[in-house]
């Protein structure tokens, strides 16, 4: 498992490489799905187009948030291996945010687990979006849909 | 640290106060709830920077503005959180 917050690019194929060697190791022969996930700087907002963005994080709480969150959705998914990678610092348009990448015996469990990591970090992960448009910067503000999502997984209860 | 707290602000909370982090007098305060009040009251820009929406966090655990707080430890407040 790995959760980490980075200033520089990712390789996607590294992050892939690391999980799944990691996930043989400790359990060959039983990863059967990966499913990535990759969040990318988009140009454009509600308002009209931007320039990049920025991202602060609470450094030590942001790692220790992220590592628990991917420990949480590991255990919930009962996974065979989880990555997680976000970037802070000054990101431009079209750059790669965050990554995170779940290995598990079948499908379902992988896309599951995926869906759910990045609902919650939109949610538990100290993470701050600042955007860069042309008239100044503006701090992103939570949406209702984020929050939602992360409630939603919490709404059906499981009954024995 | 004898009746020190650290207080550190971020996003939002640290631009409008203007203070990123500082070192409060820990005295008469018992919760985060009292650190609060004493913060909005210093001045007019911790006054906006604390009104609407903020997470407390104690030594970089989440928390509950009435959670006890001691000297030496880490206080923080911030907007909520907008990564990924």
């Amino acid at each position: 498992m790995y959760a980490r917050i980075v200033t520089n690019d990712f390789s996607q194929q590294g992050l892939y490489d690391e999980l799944l060697a990691q996930a043989q190791q400790e359990h060959a022969g039983a990863v059967g799905a990966i499913v990535t996930f990759t969040g990318l700087v988009r140009d454009t907002n509600a308002d009209g187009t931007i320039d990049g963005i920025s991202l602060e994080h609470y450094p030590g709480m942001t790692e220790t948030a992220l590592t628990q969150l991917a420990q949480d959705t590991m255990d919930k998914f009962a996974l065979r291996n989880i990555g997680v990678v976000h970037r802070v610092g000054r990101l431009h348009n079209n750059e790669q945010i965050v990554w995170v990448g779940c290995c598990a015996s079948h499908r379902k469990s992988a896309f599951d687990a995926a869906c759910y990591l990045m609902d919650f970090l939109k949610k538990s992960v100290p993470l701050w979006k600042k955007e860069f448009a042309a008239d100044g910067e503006y701090w992103v503000e939570v949406k209702a849909s984020d929050e939602h999502a992360a409630l939603a997984w919490l709404t059906p209860k499981e009954k024995d | 640290m004898e009746n020190i707290l650290v207080i550190k602000t971020f996003a939002q909370v640290r631009e409008v106060s203007g203070e990123g982090e500082l070192e409060f007098s820990l005295d008469a305060h018992k919760t985060i709830a009292d650190v609060l009040l004493s913060l909005k009251a210093k001045n007019d820009k911790w006054a906006l920077a604390l009104d609407g929406t903020v997470i407390c966090a104690k030594n970089q655990q989440l928390c509950t503005p009435d959670t006890p707080i001691a000297a030496g430890d880490e206080v923080a407040f911030f907007p909520p959180v907008t990564g990924g």
